[in-house]
């Protein structure tokens, strides 16, 4: 079947082929033809100018070497080629091993987390699917960590991860007597806990918001039908809840781990600047070697090698979990 | 309709010619202009208590500063911990104050960049002439053999504040002038079951301004002459140790300040929970947390040993605010006159007196109020014993480099790992690997 455009059909054409001028097109028809186009020209100029303008030139700075003396005019910092790059993966130097190491942690740090943030948000939009009194009220509790400014949230977690007068160390040690002497949070190895929990504490609530809004979409039908063949609650989350769920915990698992990968706000909140080496998280790390020890062309090469390992595992999953998806309109 | 419709396109339009406007930063190379002599803005660190105290403190004198001019000046009171980042932004982009605050030990590093207004033999006559100000205070305004890149505004210099009532019930009649006396006096104190000698672990600022006075008193300084990181030379490692060991090894030091960043140490001398704190004029903080000034007293920082002086016997680096101007500044006259207003004599003692800092200027400094009590020993610290840090452009990464590593070894007594020698000497290593090259 063949079919006409509408560009098409505006125009006739000869048995010699030339074209013949068509009836004239209604003034108003370009006007309504080009105003999307035309209401979205700001958000594109403004897409433009704050993500991809920034990105090209932050680019361009990897490939100079930029410090205190150009920062005033970067563009006349010398060339550096690629040795932003060498020096950052180099791992038998300070510095690359100290990407390295960053790298590492920021990694386990989002394995946990993602997973933590997952499996508690799953578990409580499960547990509040069915009806019963004061299920809109814990909905409501469930949701305060992930609508709490991220400063002041994360600023009393660390009032309550203080040594000496902190929460954290009053219920472990003085009262549950969990531990031998009271324990350092924010400093040393245990920071990487504190960075956790405090990760997960309000990272969760998004997952349970989402995995709440899919459940909304699965026929109750489906559960009666299993029940009726005798399913128990574990097979109908296992062969009904998680199937149903599956795209969305693809999008909500790709965000989550987007988001906890380049997570800034807990770790500077926490510990500062300069964060310890166990809780030493790649977004501050990056951070602190562009503006801290103003090493700009470092810090950029540093930044255009994790964009590069996001879009890497960004596009490896969306490969691996478009896989098998049929069509829409097959 | 179509009236809405352009209103809308010129909002966009605007909007972004603002928002190109602002990115447009980069390559200012102005040297100043006149173009707006009505109004300058004014980025103000936060001396005091707060925000709201410096506010209250500088806003009568701004006020008095339009009278005589005519000027008006927008005061911002920036905190410490976003000052230089926003210094650097407004470097990057060109958008600054007119005027600003930085900390004495940043002018080599933010001279460096070239923004700020050189303060050659023309400039400094226009506020009055360089010999008006102390050779302490100019000793930390730029890298040496250059114009400086600022001003000085307020001197301090660290002090051994003691609580007498904690010294008198230990037994204690003098504060200690030495580093072992300290240490006595703390094993004494803690058999009161009182905390001995506060620390700020992990305050990287704090630790550089420390282990900088120790190294001097080890005869060490982290730079060599011609601006070469040395910081794993032995006496600088010794140095480092020794102030590390005040937790680690005397114990004087509570483990719990490992992670004190935010003077929580002041608070708990302000309540009467700790003897002694090493700190930077600290009256006007202590005064607002409730702690009146016969409650504590003031003495040098110790020394090894002897008397503080100079070489070794330095106890206290040279610390301050300094007054810079952005060399691109659409009021440069007005800068300079807000500068002249700043440093001159009727303002230097009210300023100074309310942030309970010595005034940089010769004549001020002279006068009897700041002669008396705590003025007197930091007046005399500065004068006598106190060292600028070190003027050179990789200051600011030597602070993080640096101050991170004590950050790490305090942790790890904190922790209850051994600090020695050579777990210094790597953690130092590894600082200075971390330096830029040349």
């Amino acid at each position: 079947m063949t079919t006409t455009t509408a560009a098409e059909a505006a125009v006739h054409k000869t048995p010699s082929g030339a074209v013949q001028p068509g009836p004239r097109r209604r003034p108003g028809r370009i006007r309504r033809v080009g105003l999307p186009y035309l209401l979205l020209l700001p958000a594109l100029l403004l897409e433009l100018l704050v993500h991809l303008v920034p990105m090209v030139i932050g680019i361009v700075m990897s490939f100079k070497e930029l410090t205190q003396f150009y920062i005033r005019d970067w563009g006349a910092a010398p060339w550096s080629g690629l040795d932003n790059y060498k020096v950052s993966v180099d791992f038998d130097a300070p510095v690359g091993e100290a990407l390295l190491h960053s790298f590492l942690v920021t990694v386990a740090f989002t394995l946990l987390s993602v997973g933590l943030c997952w499996l508690i948000g799953t578990a409580a939009a499960v547990f509040l699917q069915d009806t019963f009194r004061g299920r809109g009220l814990l909905r409501a509790l469930f949701l305060i960590p992930y609508a709490l400014p991220v400063y002041a949230a994360v600023i009393t977690w660390v009032f309550m991860f203080q040594h000496d007068n902190g929460l954290v160390n009053h219920v472990l040690h003085d009262q549950l007597h969990l531990t031998d002497k009271p324990s350092f949070w924010l400093i040393g190895d245990n920071s990487f806990w504190a960075l956790l929990t405090v990760s997960v504490w309000k990272g969760w609530p998004f997952a349970f918001l989402i995995v709440m809004a899919g459940l909304q979409n699965i026929p109750g039908e489906l559960y009666e039908a299993a029940a009726l063949d005798g399913a128990g609650m574990w097979q109908q989350i296992r062969r009904i809840t998680l199937p149903s769920l599956r795209p969305v915990n693809q999008v909500l698992l790709l965000v989550l781990f987007l988001w906890t990968f380049n997570d800034f706000n807990t770790p500077y909140v926490l510990f500062g600047k300069s964060a310890p080496e166990a809780a030493d998280l790649i977004s501050v790390h990056i951070y602190q070697a562009s503006f801290v020890t103003w090493n700009f062309g470092t810090g950029s090469a540093m930044s255009v090698l994790l964009l590069l390992f996001l879009l890497v595992v960004t596009g490896v999953y969306l490969l691996l979990t478009s896989r098998g998806r049929k069509p829409a309109d097959a | 309709m179509r009236r809405t419709r352009a209103a809308a396109a010129g909002a966009v339009t605007v909007s972004l010619m603002t928002l190109v406007t602002a990115c447009g930063g980069g390559s200012s190379t102005s040297g100043g202009s006149n173009d707006s002599p009505k109004t300058l803005t004014y980025w103000a660190s936060n001396q005091g208590a707060s925000i709201e105290v410096d506010k209250k403190v500088l806003q009568p004198e701004l006020d008095k500063f339009e009278k005589q001019t005519g000027i008006k000046v927008k005061v911002e009171v920036v905190p410490w911990s976003d000052l230089l980042n926003r210094i650097l932004t407004a470097t990057t982009s060109g958008q600054g104050p007119d005027v600003l605050n930085i900390g004495n030990t940043w002018s080599a590093s933010l001279q460096a960049t070239g923004a700020l207004l050189p303060w050659d033999a023309k400039n400094f006559a226009a506020i009055g002439g360089k010999d008006r100000f102390v050779d302490s205070a100019l000793g930390s305004t730029g890298a040496q053999g250059q114009d400086p890149a600022a001003v000085p505004l307020y001197s301090m210099a660290y002090a051994l504040y003691y609580n007498k009532e904690i010294f008198a019930d230990a037994g204690i009649t003098k504060p200690p002038a030495t580093w072992d006396e300290l240490i006595a006096d703390g094993k004494k104190i803690q058999a009161k079951g009182k905390s001995a000698l506060g620390a700020e672990g992990a305050n990287l600022s704090e630790n550089i301004h420390h282990v900088f006075v120790f190294a001097k008193q080890h005869g060490a300084d982290f730079f060599t002459s011609d601006g070469e990181p040395d910081f794993t030379n032995d006496n600088v490692v010794a140095a480092v140790k020794q102030y590390v060991d005040l937790m680690a090894k005397d114990k004087v030091i509570p483990t719990g300040d490992a992670e004190y960043a935010q003077n929580q140490s002041v608070s708990d001398f302000a309540k009467g929970n700790q003897a002694m704190l090493l700190w930077q004029s600290a009256s006007a903080n202590l005064e607002s947390q409730g702690m009146s000034a016969d409650k504590y007293g003031i003495a040098p920082v110790p020394v090894q040993s002897g008397t503080p002086g100079t070489g070794t016997q330095v106890n206290s680096a040279v610390m301050g605010i300094n007054l810079a101007v952005f060399k691109n500044t659409d009021n440069i006259d007005g800068a300079k006159k807000f500068v002249k207003f700043m440093t001159g004599d009727a303002e230097q003692k009210i300023l100074n007196t309310a942030y309970s800092s010595i005034p940089p200027v010769k004549t001020v400094q002279a006068e009897s109020v700041f002669s008396t009590g705590a003025n007197k020993v930091l007046k005399d610290t500065l004068a006598t014993s106190a060292a600028a840090l070190p003027q050179v452009a990789d200051e600011s990464q030597f602070e993080t480099a640096v101050g991170t590593a004590v950050k790490d070894l305090f942790a790890d007594a904190a922790a209850g790992r051994a600090v020695t020698t050579e777990s210094v000497k790597a953690a130092l290593e590894k600082a200075q690997q971390q330096m830029p090259t040349k």
